[in-house]
């Protein structure tokens, strides 16, 4: 077991340098950042060329990076065009982002398995059929409108809550972001248990487990729930770097300076050391992410051993 | 000889005897009344020589009420990609910006959008594009995504850290920038480009949900006793590990169809999709969202269209995971 | 029943989230409320696109910052544009090319420092000198000793622009290379600011909360989310500030800004989104603000393409401008926030200022025959096809290139000859322009510095000219630039523009779409809200009831 997970954490190096690697090609390929520094003007060559030369933008790509991953190994993410430094970035948006991914994992765990566990027992029947029709209704709607229509009901209408998240982005704020953000996933995590009970709830053990006299909500909670959590856990951990870092939607809307906007603004200014930055990060979310569901695996199925 | 331990086989004993209401109320009721629907009580059986799996499922599939709706939905739906012109007689780029966002008319039963397109027409050619876009993306996601997923989970070791890594750096990849990246090149106006870089995005998630089911199933035990009786690695994959770790896929995949197809809306929405002159539902719903609160009728159509559409998936997806599960048969 | 249990008890978690949301909400928020007598201003803001350095400041929202904490030499009054004396006492010349300014008695910086002439040289210097990368440098291009300080290739050859010399504690001389009548009108552009010793001395310190001498000092500054600027009691000029201070909140998204001021939770939003434009009167009545600026959109051709350039494609160029419904579009899309061309200037200028609405004529009114005709004696659109490329990251940009191609299509009937080629990014866009990667007509989005005539017509058509991305060219349009600029006289300077504009309605290297109006909401909580030329808000005007 130590020595798996001593493993895993040493495979994120290559991953760690894949990625960045990766990453800057990719803000490398999406073309030069100089000109749209000036706006509609066209750049003066002199002070585009000056600038170019400060960050190195007139160096082959392979130096580039090594230059990047020599600041890094420093403790240096360079800078923002605004002038802030990425590490400030990445300070003020991941915590806030971790709150928000945080609320809507929550939701999607309570709200998603408590219908999909409903939907599963009753198949076919009224609750089974509506929690059908609340899942189209979620995928076939956008997130900016879902978005938008509650923080206009909710924040405008009926004045209950503040329409748009302060800086310091405090857990009642990130509520409703929180179940915008988890509508869609939501709707995975419900069809993946509702799939999961009604596969194990007539296997063996259940059977068993109910010929011994257990009390039908132990039976559910101890045998079946636990059994049926594996395709579950593994969705939402992959899903919490999507959440983390594919929320620049929700992130828009209730005006959350998140991980997901930072990315879009440093990409639509084709911005390398943000982009990077903050992904390079949310991978190593990710990893960490995998393989706290890797050993989740072994926990809700005792069969399952790591060597 | 490793026919004695077909998965079926033993599935078919070890149901027998639960056979007439037992104490469990909290399934049977449910069994009882599935078992009755798929018409006639334990259709398959009898004939001496037991059907493989696969073939097995087609036999109940046909008999699914489910399936035959679903399955004609989305014939339905095909038919009108291919043919639009059967039920719209109009030109979806025809447009008068004079009749924005109007209402519906006689001969405009969805009304006009901003540009004063005709949202019936448009909805009904969107159909092509955007059934193009999800059903190849989801086929090509879940493909590679089972196949990688599967072998990882499958063998383990070094496989799985080698294909888990990969998905793990795929996954880190923001959307917009590879948009950006991939599909800025392309001029080409196919639906190609955006399906195959939705494919490049979407398999690890299904392969990581592939590899989580696939660990699961071949820890059972009739897994291991056809393991302990030698048979050979693919077969024991398709024949026993892949019927039973097959669910969540199907779950995962139809319900990212829906998704795939409004990915191709924020990929468009970018600048990177699908190129105009093309018409996809997507494309109609990005536009329509933000004019949500003064003409929400731009929105319905589309938006209803899809939502049909990912019904249609996704109740072939439950049957077909039925047909799959010889526990409710 | 198990399910139905399981879905009512997730449902309430739900709700009692919501309701702890809105108890939490009520302690936390509104404390600094326009309403309740602190006098202060909440305003929505954007997150500044360069450090906030003036000469390196060249968009709306720094441009915010830099007028509410600096006042330059001269100011353009925010109702008529004229460029009026600010802390210049004056500034004189006799021959276009020399000039003498002398600073008013009794300026200071916050910090308590004196703005004297070396004030404005070192600034200027500062701003010119290509080791500080400054985008708005080119602006001290027309100084004698420019090109020492910024050559256009390698190391300055000289710390100090030559032309530029302190002649007392408040008068200096600026040498420009040639005559330049209307040069001190371009010195309410901020670029031009005064710059106090501390910016020198502790740069760091002063990006952090940059001193200027405005009548608003910053108060404090978290970059990326917000700024505080209160009233400045010892300002020391006459335009002090009526309301006690203004607070900037960076949105994501100008559209949750909107849903903010429609809340409460904000004063004033100076930038209506598009979806809300149908519905702003209904929510904000006559607090809603809707004035030409000094903006207008064009769509320029690629003159360095043969296709485009040859003989006989004037008359195309001015068939596709014909084909376009102006009136249709800033109705139906715009509703009214954009004004249909009728030259190449703006409505802000005023007829005094050299807006001349007959500049176009015919060429800008919607005549779908005569443009079928003119297409067709040019000898038709290049291969039969026109293609439109503009960035689709901001803006509405997309809805309006697709109405265009729409009224284009309908026009010529010809079944689709017009498409749009959208762009994901602004910089992407901005690179294929800069490199004359473009083959068809692309959008062109022109801001003016300074109210001036000169300013919306030398530097996008003159040969050469830094913007001027079609690469028109036309002896007789650069000789008129070059006598409007050598006239001492204002009136005559305007004429000879004028007449070069005439040019412009000749050979069409841009069509003239719409003016772009400023517009802003605010709410019940203030009043005497205003925007400049430059649809920025007039902050110091605004009172808070």
């Amino acid at each position: 077991m130590g020595r798996y997970v001593i493993r895993r954490l040493l495979q994120m190096i290559p991953v760690f340098i894949g990625s960045t690697f990766l990453i800057f090609f990719m803000v490398y390929a999406l073309g030069d950042p100089v000109a749209a520094l000036f706006g509609d003007k066209a750049p003066d060559p002199a002070t585009a060329a000056r600038i170019r030369q400060e960050l190195h933008l007139d160096e082959p790509l392979w130096k580039q990076y090594f230059l990047y991953m020599g600041q890094i190994f420093q403790g240096d993410f360079g800078t923002a065009f605004n002038g802030q430094k990425v590490t400030e970035l990445m300070a003020s948006a991941y915590p806030v982002t971790l709150r928000l991914t945080l609320v809507a994992i929550v939701i999607e765990l309570i709200v998603g398995i408590g219908l999909g566990v409903a939907s599963g027992l009753k198949r076919g029947r009224v609750v089974d059929n509506s929690v059908l029709l609340m899942t189209l209704l979620v995928i076939s709607i956008p997130t900016f409108v879902s978005g938008y229509v509650l923080q206009f009901l909710l924040g405008v209408k009926w004045g209950i809550i503040r329409p748009s998240v302060s800086s310091e982005a405090p857990f009642s704020e990130l509520i409703l972001p929180g179940v915008v953000l988890a509508l869609v996933s939501l709707a995975y995590v419900t069809r993946l248990t509702r799939t999961s009970i009604a596969e194990n709830v007539r296997a063996d053990y259940v059977r068993t487990a109910i010929a011994k006299g257990l009390p039908r909500r132990r039976v559910i909670s101890r045998h079946l729930l636990r059994n049926s959590l594996i395709p579950v856990v593994t969705f939402i951990g992959a899903d919490i770097g999507f959440l983390m870092g594919g929320a620049i939607v929700t992130e828009k809307i209730f005006n959350i300076h998140g991980v997901g906007y930072q990315i879009y603004q440093g990409i639509l200014r084709n911005n390398a050391p943000t982009v990077v930055g903050f992904v390079t990060i949310l991978v190593i979310v990710f990893l960490v992410a995998n393989l706290l569901v890797d050993l989740l695996y072994a926990v809700l199925d005792p069969r399952i051993r790591y060597a | 000889m490793p026919e004695a331990y077909d998965p079926q086989e033993i599935r078919r004993q070890a149901i027998t005897p639960a056979g007439s209401g037992g104490p469990m109320d909290l399934a049977m009721d449910e069994a009882e009344t599935l078992e009755k629907t798929p018409g006639g009580p334990e259709g398959t059986g009898p004939t001496g020589k037991p059907r493989s799996l696969w073939s097995d499922a087609w036999h109940q599939l046909r008999r699914s009420p489910i399936f035959i709706v679903s399955g004609l939905l989305i014939l339905f739906l095909v038919i009108i990609a291919i043919w639009p012109q059967l039920i719209a007689s109009r030109d979806p780029l025809f447009c008068q910006l004079s009749k924005s966002q109007q209402g519906m008319q006689p001969g405009h039963p969805f009304g006009f959008d901003t540009q004063g397109c005709d949202v019936y027409t448009r909805t009904v050619y969107g159909a092509r594009a955007s059934i193009t876009v999800g059903v190849c993306a989801t086929l090509g996601a879940a493909l590679l995504g089972s196949l990688l997923g599967g072998f990882a989970g499958f063998f383990g070791g070094v496989w799985d850290a080698v294909l888990s890594r990969i998905a793990d750096v795929f996954f880190g990849i923001p959307v917009v920038l590879g948009g950006l990246v991939f599909l800025s090149v392309v001029t080409s106006s196919t639906v190609w480009p955006v399906v195959g870089f939705i494919v490049l995005l979407g398999w690890p998630q299904i392969a990581r949900i592939a590899r989580g089911s696939v660990i699961t199933a071949k820890q059972n035990d009739y897994v291991q006793a056809a393991r302990a009786l030698g048979a050979g690695s693919g077969r024991m994959l398709l024949r026993h590990v892949a019927p039973n770790a097959v669910a969540p896929v199907i779950v995962v995949a139809t319900i990212a169809l829906g998704t795939y197809i409004s990915l191709e809306a924020t990929l468009s929405f970018l600048g990177v999709g699908l190129r105009p002159p093309t018409v996809s539902w997507g494309i109609d719903i990005s536009n329509a969202a933000p004019q949500i609160r003064n003409a929400p009728h731009m929105l319905l159509y589309p938006a209803g269209a899809l939502s049909i559409t990912v019904l249609a998936f996704i109740m072939l997806g439950d049957a077909v995971r039925d047909a799959l599960d010889p526990k409710l048969r | 029943m198990r399910g139905a249990t399981h879905a009512k008890w997730a449902a309430c978690a739900v709700a009692v989230a919501l309701a702890a949301t809105a108890c939490g909400d009520d302690n936390g928020g509104g404390a600094t409320g326009g309403g309740d007598g602190s006098g202060i201003v909440r305003s929505s803001w954007g997150d500044p696109q360069n450090p906030l350095e003036p000469a390196n400041t060249n968009e709306v929202q720094g441009g915010k910052v830099l007028d509410m904490i600096f006042r330059g030499l001269k100011r353009y009054d925010p109702e008529t544009g004229e460029a009026e004396d600010m802390v210049a006492e004056s500034i004189e010349t006799d021959d276009s090319q020399n000039f003498t300014v002398t600073l008013k008695e009794g300026w200071k910086f916050s910090n308590g420092e004196d703005v004297t002439a070396q004030s404005f040289v070192d600034a200027w210097n500062y701003g010119a000198h290509i080791d500080n990368t400054q985008n708005n440098a080119p602006f001290f291009s027309s100084i004698v000793g420019y090109d020492d300080v910024h050559p256009e290739s390698g190391e300055a050859t000289a710390e100090e622009m030559s032309g530029l010399e302190v002649t007392g504690d408040l008068t200096f001389t600026v040498e420009l290379k040639e005559k330049f009548s209307t040069w001190p009108e371009t010195l309410g552009y901020q670029a031009f600011s005064p710059l106090p010793e501390a910016f020198f001395s502790d740069h760091d310190a002063w990006l952090a909360k940059p001193i200027g001498n405005g009548p608003y000092t910053v108060d404090s500054y978290s970059r990326g989310s917000s700024m505080q600027l209160r009233k400045w009691d010892d300002y020391t000029g006459d335009d002090e500030a009526q309301n006690d201070g203004v607070d900037l909140r960076v949105y994501t998204d100008n559209n949750t800004a909107y849903t903010d001021l429609i809340a409460g939770n904000l004063d004033l939003v100076d930038d209506i989104p598009a979806q809300q434009l149908q519905n702003v009167e209904s929510d904000l009545g006559d607090r809603y603000i809707n004035q030409p600026a000094l903006i207008i959109q064009t769509i320029t051709f690629p003159l360095y393409q043969d296709d485009w350039s040859q003989d006989g494609m004037e008359k195309v160029r001015r068939g596709l401008s014909m084909a376009i419904n102006r009136e249709e579009i800033t109705r139906q899309i715009f509703q009214e926030t954009r004004t249909p061309a009728k030259d190449w200037t703006s409505p802000a200028l005023g007829e005094q200022g050299g807006y001349d609405e007959d500049a176009c004529g015919d060429a800008c009114e919607f005549d779908p025959d005569e443009a079928k005709a003119l297409i067709e004696e040019g000898g038709g659109l290049p291969g039969g096809r026109v293609t439109l490329t503009s960035n689709v990251d901001t803006g509405s940009h997309r809805e309006w290139m697709d109405a265009v191609c729409n009224s284009i299509n309908n026009a010529l009937d010809e079944g689709t000859v017009c498409t749009v080629n959208p762009v994901g990014t602004f910089a992407d866009y901005r690179n294929q322009v800069t490199t004359d990667r473009m083959t068809g007509p692309f959008r062109a989005g022109w801001q003016a510095d300074y109210p001036l005539i000169q300013n919306f017509l030398q530097p996008l058509y003159y040969t050469g000219a830094s913007s001027n991305d079609g690469k028109f060219s036309n002896e007789e349009f650069d000789a008129l630039v070059d006598r409007a600029n050598q006239e001492t006289d204002e009136e005559d300077a305007i004429e000879a523009f004028q007449e070069a504009e005439e040019i412009l309605a000749e050979q069409m290297p841009a069509i003239p779409l719409w003016y772009q109006n400023g517009s802003a909401g605010y709410s019940e909580s203030v009043s005497d809200v205003t925007l400049n030329q430059f649809s920025v808000p007039v902050y110091d005007q605004i009172k808070v009831n």
